[in-house]
């Protein structure tokens, strides 16, 4: 039952991911033909760009949103990976924890420099 | 409560290569973990250098310094091959899995029929847009190296 739940919300991340991830990729990677998020004649990792997303109340919101339904929807996806070679139960409770850490460690410093970043 | 008696996952990841008769969707499955994988490394890399903004103009740009040039830039591409075809190929697991584009129930009656066949199309379809994603990045990608 709680597996079938995961697995839920594992979907629905998928969801989420897909039109946060996809905006992202959109501002990032194609936005040189499309020409609607950054300022003319730059880059999207050039430092005004960066601070201009940073301070944007919106940009910081679908980060944090994006950066929590991507570490759970990728980490579950490795945990069901390695569950599926059928290691120990002991194995099993170890990655539990390492990816229930690692996971919660790594949403900490991405949400902070997210808000930190607010202050540029 | 049903436990899964079933025989375990003797292939392993090598069953991920190949272990039958299998069709173009299995190896869409195959494609989709490694792709998957592949996101989830360069995600958590990502995290770490991206933060250097909250340190300012310097440290970002340091950071950036060190990402950059035509190895990073092809890696980045490969990133971006990788998430359109694990979205899309996404999108497609979803219908299916919500009963989409399998095609309604039949009853098993000689000679048998496979929904495969019913759902070859919306893989082929979700390719070819993963494809058309692909060139979009790909002009970006070489624009970029100009």
């Amino acid at each position: 039952m709680r597996d079938q739940r995961l697995w839920t919300w594992h979907v629905g991340a998928g969801i989420v991911i897909l039109v946060f991830l996809g905006l992202h990729m959109a501002i990032m990677h194609v936005d040189t033909l499309l020409g609607v998020f950054n300022a003319p004649r730059t880059e999207a990792i050039d430092w005004e760009n960066v601070v201009h997303r940073a301070q944007s109340a919106f940009f910081v919101v679908t980060y944090v949103v994006l950066l929590g339904t991507a570490l759970f929807h990728g980490l579950y996806g490795l945990r069901n990976i390695v569950f599926e070679l059928n290691p120990t139960s002991g194995l099993k409770k170890a990655v539990n924890v390492v990816l229930l850490i690692g996971g919660i460690g790594l949403f900490g410093l991405g949400a902070w420099a997210a808000i930190a970043s607010r202050a540029l | 409560m049903l436990v899964n008696k079933g025989r375990p996952n003797r292939l392993g990841i090598a069953g991920w290569l190949g272990g039958g008769r299998w069709g173009f969707e299995r190896y869409l499955f195959t494609l989709h973990r490694v792709t998957g994988l592949g996101l989830l490394l360069y995600f958590l890399m990502h995290i770490f250098v991206t933060t250097s903004r909250a340190f300012g103009k310097q440290a970002w740009e340091t950071a950036m310094s060190l990402v950059t040039g035509p190895l990073f830039k092809t890696g980045e591409y490969l990133v971006f091959l990788a998430f359109a075809f694990h979205a899309v190929n996404g999108i497609r697991l979803v219908l299916i899995e919500l009963g989409f584009g399998v095609g309604r129930p039949i009853e098993p009656v000689y000679p048998y029929r496979t929904s495969v066949d019913v759902q070859r199309p919306l893989a082929i379809g979700v390719m070819v847009v993963a494809a058309i994603i692909a060139v979009l990045g790909g002009v970006q990608f070489m624009n970029s190296l100009r």
